[in-house]
């Protein structure tokens, strides 16, 4: 238990120092070995943490909470590790052994940090560790070193750092509040500042509540503090895109919901439903009317990652257990059908050497594997069965009924169709139209050949419709058991 | 009601200092060369660590001193040093383009006096905003909390204004002075834990910069925001 914990806060760290001298060609499995055997850990903490309780050890600190998010960080951490290695093999024309170096550093660093992040059981550190992600990420997305890459990376450490900064003052009134009552040599560790939350001072914990949500609302991306999403997760190198939305901003989500527990025991659940809710119906809204009118794919599914964000916000708000349970399951599957999609996208790249969506056509003629691959990644993404997205959108709505907030969910059932209709509308214009003859003017990268650019970019995602179609079709029971403890933790009755 | 209580000497002093920071503050607004800027940042930034100092001092918690070092070694020296190393381009006076020097001095969307009345209005919204913050701080007094919500509050107008890559990164560090300044006020006998946090974000933070900057000089030569603007929709 406490060695997997210190397993999973090591390996990654050490392959991102191995990833230093090792040559590169050896970086790429010794890193999808560590992300591989990251998930086999995180598969392995399942059991014990579906029925125990808080499990501590100095600064770690476990939960069933923090082995949601860890699960959906070390499953795209595997997934990217193995698609990285075909993705820098078919990097044609920059062929440069610094830049592979540097994106093996940066990718393990990265996984290491968002690992990190459910693993400390202190408010301060999960601050560090959330501030790590973003110094890393930047310097990923920064990584193509082209002008909008450096736009990207500009804006994004512009504006989480200055989220960030909300988000700790934030966690300096959590502090003073936690002081107030556990005295002053307090040192924000969360379990002792949630079961003592029913005696902390109000408005103080209102205040710490808002700032925090603001704050790591920055990251995860919900409106109207977004405005950095689109651009980094279009100009990042692609498996980097599949870990910021897949991963990285469920994490940043991890702690608006470890401030959210504290606000729910110290005010009772409807302030802070309020304010997620607000928030939430904001993404939804503004992602769902941005997906009708994009060029640029990698765009469109960036404004899609707003949308999951907000439909998280949502669940929450809504409070019933059903759809709690709904947005834990909304993590693990957006976790595995957006690095699905970016994967995708990533070969669909590769294939026609653009981004732009009116220049791709033809992809499920043309890409054998890849293209049927991507329309089931759109389709996950739009909600429909057999997939995991679609079973926990619909937890969320019938908890949303269940909880008497009939109208919202209608508003969240129309907007979700919006989406519905941006994606699927340009996934049908990508890949079921013809493909364009060679000598025409949006001739294709690779000629106008049949076949994959590598297969090591297709095995990572037939696991992630497996994983899609398991969490749709038949969760195990061992995952639902882990789902209801957070849940029942997220009700405050650990 | 009774007489008004005079301040005693430590509350005072907290609350000049708090004072002097935001003042400092509303200066970088009227400092268009970079350098001057990031001297106005260290002056603050050594503010601070005098405020530590003298929390430290009234409060008999010694790891503040050590505190008050590393700003001063951080914030004072290194950063204002890699700072003004990193961003020759920023300086108008260097440079005999014309288009230079109105890059440093605002968006030019709004005239500097009405950002100077916007951030007062930030300012004065942060004072009542933390009358409704039940904070009664032994440490330092209610005063000096208001004020560093005002500079929070003024740096981000600051940021918004400005429009040049080297001198909103002085804004998002002088933000962080001002969180620096709360954390003090809040919570002065904060567990190290929080203040090493700080310290910590903006090591990485100059490292992330300096790399950007870098980047920045290399493609575009300049280091205005408003070459920034191929990504949008």
């Amino acid at each position: 238990m406490t060695a997997i914990a210190l397993a999973l806060l090591i390996a990654p760290a050490l392959a991102g120092l191995a990833a230093v001298w090792l040559p590169s060609p050896a970086s790429g499995p010794v890193t999808a070995a560590v992300g591989l055997a990251s998930f086999c850990l995180v598969l392995g903490l399942i059991p014990t943490l579906a029925r125990h309780d808080v499990r501590t050890l100095g600064f770690v600190s476990i939960d069933a909470l923090s082995v949601v998010f860890l699960l959906a960080t070390s499953f795209l951490y595997a997934c990217v590790g193995l698609y990285s290695i075909g993705y820098l093999r078919t990097e044609t024309h920059t062929r440069d052994h610094r830049y592979d170096r540097r994106f093996w550093i940066g990718l393990n660093l990265f996984a290491w940090s968002m690992l990190a992040a459910p693993l400390m059981g202190n408010l301060a550190l999960l601050w560090i560790a959330i501030e790590v992600t973003t110094i890393v990420s930047a310097l990923l997305v920064a990584l193509e070193g082209t002008d909008g890459a450096a736009e990207a990376a500009w804006k994004y450490v512009l504006l989480a750092s200055a989220g960030l900064a909300i988000a700790l003052l934030g966690t300096i009134f959590a502090y003073y509040a936690g002081a107030h009552v556990l005295g002053q040599s307090y040192n924000l560790a969360f379990s002792p500042l949630l079961s003592a939350a029913p005696r902390l001072p109000a408005t103080v914990v209102r205040l710490a509540f808002v700032l925090a949500v603001l704050g790591y609302g920055t990251k995860v991306g919900l409106f109207p503090v977004h405005t950095w999403l689109p651009d980094a997760h279009s100009q990042a190198p692609t498996p980097v895109s599949a870990l910021l939305s897949g991963s990285l901003l469920a994490v940043s989500f991890y702690a608006i919901l470890r401030f959210y527990q504290i606000a729910a025991a110290r005010l009772g659940s409807t302030f802070p439903r309020d304010v997620l809710l607000a928030f939430g119906i904001g993404s939804l809204l503004l992602a769902a009317l941005y997906m009708l009118d994009q060029r640029d794919y990698k765009r469109l599914l960036a404004y899609s990652s707003i949308e999951h964000m907000g439909i998280l916000a949502i669940g929450v708000s809504f409070g019933a257990p059903v759809a709690l349970a709904g947005v834990l399951l909304h993590v693990l599957a957006h976790a595995a059908a957006k690095g699905n999609a970016f994967m995708g996208a990533g070969v669909l790249m590769r294939k026609y050497g653009t981004k732009q969506i009116g220049s791709v056509s033809g992809g499920l003629s043309l890409l054998p594997w890849s293209g049927p691959l991507f329309m089931i990644a759109i389709l996950a993404l739009c909600a429909l069965p057999p997939f995991g997205i679609f079973r926990s959108e619909f937890e969320i709505v019938s908890g949303g009924l269940s909880a008497a907030h009939d109208t919202v969910a209608a508003v969240f059932v129309v907007l979700v169709t919006v989406a519905f209709f941006g994606l699927s509308l340009t996934a049908n214009r990508m890949l079921l139209s013809r493909p364009a003859r060679a000598g025409d003017s949006g001739a294709v990268h690779d000629g106008p050949g049949r076949g994959e650019p590598s297969a090591w970019m297709v095995v990572p995602v037939v696991a992630g419709v497996v994983a899609l179609l398991v969490l749709g079709l038949h969760p195990p029971g061992e995952l639902t058991d882990l789902l209801a403890r957070a849940v029942s933790s997220l009700r405050g009755q650990a | 009601m009774g007489p008004i209580q005079a301040p005693g000497a430590y509350t005072g002093a907290a609350n000049v200092i708090a004072v002097l920071i935001l003042l400092i503050e509303f200066g970088m607004f009227r400092q268009a060369l970079f350098r001057d800027q990031v001297r106005l940042y260290a002056a603050q930034s050594g503010l601070i660590a005098v405020l530590a100092a003298l929390v430290a001092a009234t409060r008999h918690l010694p790891e503040l001193y050590a505190l008050a070092a590393l700003t001063i070694a951080l914030k004072v020296v290194v950063i204002p040093v890699v700072m003004t190393r990193l961003a020759p381009a920023a300086e108008p006076a260097d440079d005999l383009d014309t288009g230079a020097g109105a890059d440093i001095a605002g968006t030019g969307g709004l005239s500097l006096a009405t950002t100077v009345l916007i951030g007062i209005v930030a300012a004065a919204f942060g004072i009542f905003a933390a009358r409704a913050v039940p904070v009664n701080s032994a440490a330092a007094p209610t005063t000096a909390l208001a004020v560093s919500l005002s500079v929070v509050l003024v740096a981000f107008v600051l940021m918004i204004h400005r429009r040049d890559v080297a001198s909103q990164a002085v804004g998002l560090f002088s933000l962080e002075n001002g969180i620096s300044l709360a954390a003090l006020v809040v919570a002065a006998s904060l567990p190290l834990i929080l203040e090493l946090a700080l310290l910590f974000d903006l090591l990485l933070a100059v490292v992330v910069f300096a790399l950007l900057i870098r980047l920045h000089h290399g493609r575009a030569e300049t280091l205005s925001t408003a070459g920034l603007t191929s990504l949008r929709g």
